[in-house]
């Protein structure tokens, strides 16, 4: 015999079959607990359901029609929208400006990049405690600085006016930690030649900014911005301890609505229409992210 | 040279007054939680006295041990089991060629445009009808895997050299064992990368244990602050703020701790 | 100890073309066996299909007499050597060295003791407690051949074990992995780009380009006859020099670049005839015109370029279209633009056909000297 006998499909597939098993335990967990759950939420989000969430009358694609005419749901998406222009400009440019400064060679900075980071160890459910008490009308921080310098007091929290800004100030400190330390990561990345080829060069800080660092970091920031987006729609803990959605629906953000109609109102299939909704939004950033910014980055 | 001093000292006075400001309400807080009523009426920043009434006050009348002690488990919990999945799943992506392992990947890189709370109101019923509403494993077995958690480690995995596997396979170390006994070991900083992130997270977990817990078996600090807030909002802030210090000082050492190699890690995880 | 046999090996990737068709080859028993050739040349993934670590698509290999297709890569009895080392960063240099007899269930003790002797042979006994990014590049190297040396395995293939290394250690370690191999009596095959280290270490050494064996042979055989222009211009350095002739059956001969002949005899001309033709001569055989000199080739040329290496004189010169090399020992006063006479003897020209790359004509009159003959004891 000098043929050589090809092994089985059996034998040759094992790397197939070895390979899924240790993929398994995520392709389940993704199954039941991802990809099951989203396409059961678009299958709900076409009916009227039970207490139990069970599908109960299908009314195709009512719900989202009364969602889209409803001016409750109107007024959530509007809040939804202004609270991440809020958040995420303001956010990066903090961030950017503190890793910025923390990106410095000097002495003690880890202290500096420690106080920082530091809001990112801190929970939603504690920051917010933090931040009700600073909001406080009487003994909050804020309106006795505004007592002391003899201007008019701010019902933060109460006043439908201001309830969403104070509510987006609180998340931008919530977030400057993750986003700090993210921005960091990135300046640090950057080959310490460009720079001093640059000053070679003798070009200036601001030069070197703009032509060096935000052209290296594009990356980075374009991860950030990205996950920024995401986690401004995702907000919820802060509304649930700060506002409740209140005053008068002023702070209702998407998530925080999705959540009332469904364990409040036990209205799952609204919920749900309202879930897809929020899918939809956030499939479309990123891939819109990833479209637009694929042109403009500069990788390495 | 007097340039660069000039210029050293702005930078200074700019660390210290931003680093303060954003470090303010945590210092705050921990200065409140040692507070009686009449001193947090006067608006003082310093208590008179550190006297640790608050925190006493505060575990008399929160179950904050039992808390304390639910959050840790399923933090560790979901660190554990974060890791052991994602850990296998970047093996498969890396050390074991197939065909289809693109597909597979691709799969998973879409699971990071599905927002998790699209998802909780099938996966509330899931666990309800699993029974499985206040248990550790409702509060942490859906969080096991992680798309995230999969390309850090596959990252760090693709920087080992390939022939580390081939000596082993002439060693005669059968797969599991490579994985066990050589890349679990070489990849030590990114698992702790991962391991902190995931401990983290978890531990500042919010709407989840909101759903699935309805009494204290295994209420996490998170919603026991939320509880503590609706019980003594406006009358005793210095128990809140106790409340408040308890429960991020695990997460403050950690991130204090892992701050350098949690920067790296997530960075590297996130890009390239 | 244990052969190698291949037949008739091909690879595949993907039913695509083959990246190795038939090699027909066996390594003998306690043999220092060399696969050389330039880069992409197939050679370390025919040493990989040895090792296991790559299926073949076609043909039999057979170690110590039994087939091992499918065997997997730690039932072969082999161990490796890898270009990168492939040392566990984790581990100390002891565990990197007893990491396969602990696979092996090997007692502790015994792994110890083994551990020790084979340190000790590679000068490795002050570093078993060390991690491996606390060593040279020289120590990583020493720990990698300890680690094969260690599993006793009868065959020991290595890739490109020194490309990593500085010259200086390289040249030593040369030798050192020749001692060992010499002493253990195990049977080595051994995968370098570089020629030098083809010609000093192996027994026999094969040369593969584009996935096909050229020659497999003695180093000095290949040098002194090798089988197609590939193989002289890649053995040798600087390389043959090689061009066209024609042949001319009236004038029984070619002649190279119209005039130099090179005779051929019978049957080479019958070989040659209505083929085109390339002949060669390596630089040393081009030597210097002096006083005496009666026969061969004449010629005046001018000189291009000029390396003096204190024990040897390389330059170049311009014959028709081509630039040649000339090797002489010594050092030459030579300059660029110089016109240098010298004499290319026709005995040593090879002559190749330029389609099959068959060599028609061997070079004569070779100097073998031996000590026996030469030296006065």
């Amino acid at each position: 015999m000098t043929t050589v006998r090809a092994p089985g499909v059996w034998k040759r597939s094992a790397n197939l079959r070895i390979g899924f098993l240790y993929l398994l335990p995520s392709i389940i967990l993704f199954a039941v607990f991802l990809f099951y759950p989203m396409i059961r939420t678009i299958y709900l989000s076409f009916f009227l359901t039970d207490q139990n969430g069970n599908a109960a009358v299908s009314v195709g694609f009512e719900n989202y029609s009364y969602l889209l005419t409803s001016p409750a749901f109107l007024n959530s998406m509007k809040a939804t929208g202004l609270f991440v222009l809020y958040t995420v400009p303001v956010g990066i440019i903090l961030a950017l400006f503190f890793a910025l400064l923390a990106n410095e060679k000097l002495k003690g900075i880890g202290f500096f990049r420690t106080m920082y980071s530091s809001t990112m160890g801190i929970s939603v459910a504690a920051s917010s405690v933090i931040w009700l008490f600073l909001f406080h009308p009487s003994v909050g921080v804020f309106n006795r600085i505004l007592l002391v310098l003899d201007f008019p007091q701010i019902q933060w929290l109460l006043d439908p006016e201001w309830a969403l800004v104070s509510i987006a100030i609180s998340t931008i400190w919530m977030n400057t930690g993750f986003s700090f330390l993210i921005l960091l990561g990135g300046l640090q990345n950057i080959d310490e030649h460009l720079y001093e080829s640059s000053r070679i060069d003798g070009a200036g800080y601001f030069y070197r900014l703009r032509r060096i660092t935000i052209p290296m970091l594009s990356p980075t920031l374009f991860f950030i911005i990205t996950i920024s987006l995401i986690n401004a729609f995702q907000t919820f803990g802060q509304i649930d301890i700060l506002t409740k959605g209140g005053p008068s629906q002023s702070t209702n953000l998407i998530v925080y609505s999705i959540y009332r109609e469904a364990f409040i109102n036990y209205q799952f299939g609204t919920a749900s229409a309202q879930a897809v909704i929020l899918f939809i939004i956030i499939l479309v950033v990123t891939l819109l992210q990833f479209k637009l910014v694929e042109r403009k980055v500069h990788y390495q | 040279m007097r340039d660069s001093t000039l210029k050293k000292v702005w930078i200074y006075f700019l660390l210290t007054v931003t680093s303060f400001l954003v470090f303010f309400p945590v210092l705050y807080a921990f200065m409140i939680s040692f507070m009686s009523g009449s001193e947090i009426l006067q608006g003082r920043f310093f208590p008179e006295a550190f006297n640790f009434d608050n925190y006493a006050k505060v575990f008399d009348r929160l179950p904050l041990f039992k808390y304390l002690l639910n959050s840790f488990v399923v933090s560790l919990t979901v660190m554990v089991g974060q890791l052991a999945v994602c850990s296998l799943a970047a093996y498969a992506f890396v050390f074991i060629p197939f065909k289809g392992r693109d597909l597979v990947f691709f799969l998973f890189i879409s699971t990071m445009m599905i927002p998790w709370e699209a998802t909780m109101i099938p996966n509330f019923f899931t666990i309800q009808k699993l029974d499985w509403l206040n248990t550790y494993q409702g509060m942490s077995l859906p969080f096991f895997a992680l798309a995230f958690g999969t390309f850090l480690l596959r990252q760090h995995f693709k920087t080992i050299p390939k022939e580390l596997q081939e000596a082993s396979q002439i060693a005669g170390l059968s797969r599991f064992a490579f994985f066990w006994k050589v890349i679990l070991p070489v990849s030590k900083t990114s698992l702790v990368t991962l391991g902190a992130y995931g401990f983290l997270t978890t531990w500042n977990m919010y709407l989840w244990p909101l759903l699935i817990t309805t009494n204290s078996s295994v209420r996490t600090v998170q919603i026991g602050l939320k509880q503590l807030q609706s019980q003594e909002i406006s009358t005793d802030w210095g128990v809140v703020m106790a409340g408040v210090i308890v429960v991020i000082i695990p997460t403050l050492l950690l991130l204090f701790i892992g701050q350098k190699q949690l920067q790296k890690g997530l960075s590297q995880g996130a890009l390239k | 100890m244990k052969k190698v046999e291949l037949i008739d090996v091909s690879k595949s990737y993907d039913k695509q073309v083959d990246v190795i068709s038939n090699i027909d080859v066996t390594i003998e028993p306690g043999e220092f066996f060399v696969l050389v050739g330039p880069s992409g040349c197939g050679k370390s993934t025919m040493l990989r299909m040895i090792a296991g670590l790559e299926e073949i698509t076609g043909g039999i290999i057979e170690i110590g007499g039994k087939r091992a297709n499918h065997l997997s890569p730690d039932k072969r009895d082999l161990s490796m050597v890898f270009q990168n080392y492939a040392l566990y960063p984790h581990l100390t240099v002891q565990q990197n060295i007893t990491f396969g007899l602990d696979v092996k269930k090997v007692k502790k003790a015994v792994q110890a003791e083994r551990a020790n002797e084979v340190a000790e042979m590679l000068g490795l006994t002050g570093y078993l407690k060390r991690k491996p990014r606390e060593l040279s590049g020289g120590q990583r190297q020493r720990v990698a051949l300890a680690r094969a040396i260690v599993s006793e395995a009868p065959i020991c293939l290595m890739d490109e074990p020194l490309s990593n290394l500085d010259a200086k250690l390289r040249a030593h370690m040369r030798m050192e992995i020749r001692r060992i191999q010499r002493k253990l009596g195990i049977t080595m095959i051994y995968v370098t780009h570089d020629q030098v280290e083809a010609m000093t270490m192996g027994d026999r050494i094969m040369i593969l380009h584009e996935g096909k064996i050229q020659q497999v042979g003695k180093p000095i055989d290949i040098y002194n006859y090798p089988a197609n222009p590939f193989v002289a211009t890649f053995i040798g350095s600087p390389p043959m020099n090689i061009c066209p002739a024609r042949a001319e059956p009236t004038k029984s001969g070619v002649f190279v670049e119209d005039t130099i002949h090179v005779p051929l005899n019978e049957e080479q001309l019958v070989a040659s005839s209505a083929r085109s033709l390339l002949a060669g001569i390596r630089p040393e055989h081009i030597k210097p015109l002096v006083s005496g000199t009666e026969s061969g080739n004449r010629i005046q040329v001018v000189v291009t370029n000029v390396e003096i290496l204190g024990n040897e004189t390389v330059f170049s010169f311009q014959i028709g279209q081509r630039e040649w090399m000339a090797k002489w020992s010594g050092q030459w006063d030579i300059a660029i633009g110089d016109h240098v006479p010298i004499l290319l003897s026709s005995e040593y020209f090879c002559v190749f056909d330029e389609e099959t790359g068959e060599l028609i004509r061997k070079p004569e009159g070779l100097e073998h000297l031996s000590i026996a003959k030469e030296v006065i004891l």
